[in-house]
């Protein structure tokens, strides 16, 4: 058994060269996972050398429709904590962590966020999932995440709230950005037309006006209904951008542009980090590329 | 409302609009290219070429993106290569014209897929694939329409030669050497129609609004005349009733389309007034008078 072990971590140094991946096996760490990228970047700010963190939904992936592997299930079932999103927004993630017998603590990290209703759905009174997409909110998960990693790992509490506390400096001045960076657009441009319904929180904290048209949210070629349903929305909105990452034909997304004079904008990320070698590898950087992204496509 | 049904997608989006005259314009040239090639039992010939084509338009594509111009230029070039070479061969050597073609085409189409899987990603090989009809942009609507009026004037040009041949090729070959010529003709209308589809439709799908209205032409007309006029009419409703129901119904546009000239099809082999098989079963009237 010993011997096994050891032949595993002469493997995983043999493997992994890079001294922090090696130390990322030392029992010393507390295991956690989060369930998608943005939350795992949250949490590592704020559990920083003390915890090894792990995400379910990695970079680039949609939690949406994610569908679990057993070594997710043997990543719960060796973690201590695991720290989800919780609004509906991860289905799956109950039968997970049934499946699995963990025996960790469930952490939701959107406890006591006014959650907003789900914008154009059917199904009324379910509550929009996307709420890291508010700083405010985000303050409210680094607060949940210190307090749960507190209570489970009281030997760091004054580590937990020293980088929680620079983190939420950070996240002031984050907001500040973003908050002068719109002012700075015309109120009146301020209208936005995504196939991608994930703003709703970042509406109502920033005051730029988003509409998804119903049911174009397909990364199937898109049909004559989809397309005129986007040109009516700009045109009812008289928004001054839009933004269609699940249009990837550029024939087709020069063609709206041209018939309703809108700006098309680059991407929006919204329900997950990028991987290295894209332009959003921390939840700071999301925000600052959104709001980037945002101001240059409506600036008049 | 029918107005709202039928006309207004129409009259209030441009992008239909575009995609109607582009589906028109279509029709009017594959049409009658379609019905000849089913004539002279090349009725595959057209699938072939459209493979052909492919890795012609994906080198245009890998140097200059979605470039009307350079995929074009590329999808022209290698559909004439493999219709010249198809011929050279078949006259020169013991391998008959379809064993040829289908050599070359096969050999283009490996080509192609190369090409892209080396450069390119999936999604680039899926936009040279299947074109966009909800996107023709000013130049493409001009080159579909270009291409549909150089396909009618030369088909007025080689008609009487091309109809012969199609009806007995031994009498055409003695009485008239047109026919080389007018066959070469041919296939090179072949080629630009087939291209002005990928366009709009993809490589794929051009050949369904090919070859699809030909043989609902065929159940309904004995006379060449009217064959092509049904069968080009035919493209046209296919077109405009595609666009409806991808409009209505939100399905993609270009399979929309095929798969409406799929049902008349269908329609017209049942019930078509030569050779349907209702006909067929039901033959007693025609005897009686």
């Amino acid at each position: 058994m010993a011997a096994a072990a050891g032949g595993c971590l002469l493997a995983a140094d043999f493997w992994a060269p890079d001294p922090a991946a090696a130390q990322g096996r030392s029992p010393g760490k507390l295991k956690v996972i989060a369930s998608f990228s943005i939350l795992g970047d949250l949490v590592k700010n704020v559990g920083g050398d003390r915890l090894e963190v792990a995400t379910l939904v990695g970079a680039n992936g949609n939690a949406h429709v994610y569908a679990p592997s057993p070594a997710d299930a043997r990543k719960v079932a060796d973690a201590a904590v695991v720290f989800v999103n919780g609004l509906g927004f991860e289905g799956w993630l109950d039968r997970l962590v049934k499946a699995s017998g963990t025996k960790a603590a469930i952490i939701v990290a959107t406890k006591g966020i006014e959650p907003l209703a789900r914008a154009g759905e059917h199904d009324h009174g379910r509550s929009d999932p996307h709420a890291w997409q508010s700083i405010a909110n985000a303050r409210i998960y680094v607060a949940n995440i210190r307090d749960a990693l507190i209570a489970i790992d009281a030997a760091g509490k004054a580590y937990y709230e020293a980088n929680a506390a620079a983190y939420l400096a950070k996240l002031d001045a984050l907001e500040r950005d973003v908050r002068d960076t719109i002012a700075r657009i015309p109120s009146e441009r301020r209208r936005v037309v995504t196939s991608h319904d994930a703003f709703g929180y970042f509406e109502s904290a920033y005051g730029i006006h988003f509409t998804a048209p119903q049911g174009v949210s397909t990364e199937a070629e898109a049909s004559a209904r989809d397309v005129a349903a986007i040109i009516s929305a700009i045109r009812q909105q008289k928004a001054a951008a839009v933004f269609l990452e699940n249009i990837t034909d550029p024939r087709l997304v020069r063609q709206i542009a041209s018939e309703t004079g809108a700006k098309i904008g680059g991407v929006l990320y919204s329900d997950a980090l990028t991987d290295a070698t894209g332009d959003a590898t921390t939840y700071i950087d999301l925000i600052r590329h959104n709001v980037g992204q945002l101001a240059s496509a409506l600036a008049s | 409302m029918p107005y709202d049904f039928f006309v207004a997608p129409f009259a209030e989006f441009e992008f239909m609009r575009r995609a109607l005259a582009g589906a028109l314009a279509l029709a009017l040239g594959a049409g009658p290219i379609g019905v000849f090639l089913m004539l002279r039992r090349m009725s595959l010939v057209g699938d072939a070429m459209a493979h052909a084509i492919l890795p012609g338009a994906a080198v245009g594509f890998l140097l200059s993106g979605l470039n009307l111009f350079a995929m074009t230029a590329g999808g022209l070039i290698a559909g004439f290569v493999v219709a010249l070479l198809t011929g050279l061969v078949a006259r020169a050597t013991e391998l008959k014209e379809d064993a040829a073609l289908a050599t070359f085409y096969l050999l283009s189409l490996a080509l192609g897929v190369t090409i892209v899987s080396v450069k390119g990603t999936n999604v680039d090989l899926l936009h040279v694939l299947f074109g966009n009809v909800l996107a023709l942009d000013d130049q493409t609507l001009l080159l579909i329409a270009a291409n549909a009026s150089i396909s009618l004037l030369v088909l007025a040009l080689i008609y009487r030669p091309l109809v012969l041949e199609c009806v007995d090729p031994g009498f055409m070959r003695s009485v008239s050497r047109a026919g080389g010529p007018a066959h070469l003709a041919f296939l090179a209308l072949v080629v630009i129609n087939l291209v002005s589809g990928f366009h709009a439709l993809g490589t794929l799908l051009a050949v369904g609004i090919m070859m699809l209205p030909a043989a609902i032409g065929r159940f309904w007309a004995r006379d060449i005349t009217l064959m092509i006029a049904i069968a080009t009419a035919s493209g046209i409703a296919a077109g405009y009733a595609g666009l409806l129901l991808s409009f209505h119904v939100g399905v993609a546009s270009g399979p929309a389309i095929i798969l409406v000239a799929g049902a008349l099809y269908v329609i017209s082999l049942l019930f078509g007034r030569v050779g349907g098989l209702l006909r067929q079963l039901f033959p007693g009237r025609h005897l009686e008078a």
